[in-house]
């Protein structure tokens, strides 16, 4: 076997476009029911594009499209946004370490394409040469093919759902998406118990004013899920 | 909402997701994160996305609904099946809308 060619930045930043790639597959549909949701819940086709580049974060995308469909409160919006979204700091909780001695134009840069394929793409690469002046590179890489694949399929999304009749029952794919999400994280009783109890308040709170009930069982779900990872350490 | 209004929001949408995606970034070197807060982090997007699905997936027109006829409660549990046993993003959105259509045409 020969050995692996030096690591240049164009070869890094390869390795991170490669190993996105697959996800792609995932995204693409994911971008383009995207599209075509965000103008069937009233949003013009302009600012439906442009979301992808100022919020660009796929199922915060869905849930924000929809909240302004039945016309949520700006502050719930955000809120929303921001709680869907606070995973991402368990990201950047752990890519930091490998971003350190950089400069901060590569930080701001490589935060905003911080996704959850980018760095379920990157983190192999990045654990094993977390030393490499290079590492950042790869990062890059995985994020904007990213951020490229998901402005070209929103794009395709936003065209598409101009000629599309109103009820295919497209905004069926947002839970579908969640479950997607979802279903595999949960690998433990406490997660278990944290999500059944979110999804059974959120049913039974449902009548809550502007889906405030919504927070109170996302609350209710973290508090069920931190008890029982308590109790199951002792 | 005027389109001016849409994008100002998104702006702010952008900013709040920027700041969680900077944010120990930016502190790394400088501030360690409190313990239970590294613990309870793992359950937020189990909890918030599990919220937003099953008003979706077991409400019509706000009322509790079990029956036959409600085509996004069995595909949705088809679906959680299909990604609890292949933990695959495209199969599970896929074979979603393929029975949630197949039911759709038969209710």
């Amino acid at each position: 076997m020969t050995p692996p060619p030096p690591l240049t930045p164009l070869r890094a930043f390869m390795l991170g476009v490669r190993a996105l790639l697959p996800m792609l597959l995932g995204v693409v549909p994911f971008g383009v029911i995207y599209g075509v949701v965000a103008l069937q819940s009233g949003i013009p086709p302009l600012a439906a594009f442009l979301m992808s580049s100022l919020v660009f974060a796929g199922s915060a995308q869905f849930l924000l499209a929809q909240l302004v469909g039945v016309g949520a409160p700006v502050f719930l919006a955000v809120g929303a946004v921001g709680l869907i979204n606070l995973r991402h700091a368990l990201y950047s909780a752990s890519v930091a370490p490998v971003l350190h001695a950089l400069p901060r134009r590569w930080k701001l840069l490589l935060a905003y394409l911080l996704t959850d394929e980018a760095y379920a793409a990157a983190i192999p690469h990045l654990l094993r040469e977390p030393r490499s002046p290079l590492a950042h590179w790869i990062l890059f890489g995985a994020g904007f093919a990213l951020w490229f694949g998901w402005q070209l399929s929103t794009l395709a999304g936003v065209l598409l759902g101009a000629q599309l009749p109103a009820d295919l029952g497209l905004d069926f794919a947002l839970p579908l998406t969640f479950i997607a999400i979802v279903v595999p994280l949960i690998d433990s009783r406490p997660r278990l118990i944290a999500a059944l109890t979110a999804g059974a308040a959120a049913v039974l709170l449902v009548a809550m004013p502007y889906k405030t009930g919504l927070f109170v069982a996302v609350l209710a779900g973290l508090v069920a899920g931190a008890f029982m990872q308590g109790r199951s350490k002792q | 909402m005027s389109q001016t209004a849409l994008i100002l929001l998104w702006i702010a949408c952008g900013l709040v997701t920027f700041a969680i995606r900077y944010s120990f970034i930016a502190l790394e070197g400088h501030y360690q994160p409190p313990s239970w807060f590294i613990r309870w982090l793992p359950f937020v997007p189990i909890a918030a996305l599990t919220a937003l699905t099953m008003p979706e997936l077991l409400l019509v027109a706000g009322q509790l609904d079990l029956g036959t006829d409600n085509s996004r409660l069995w595909a949705g549990l088809f679906a959680i099946a299909v990604a609890a046993r292949w933990r695959n993003t495209l199969l599970t959105i896929g074979s979603g809308f393929v029975a949630f259509w197949l039911l759709h045409q038969l209710g």
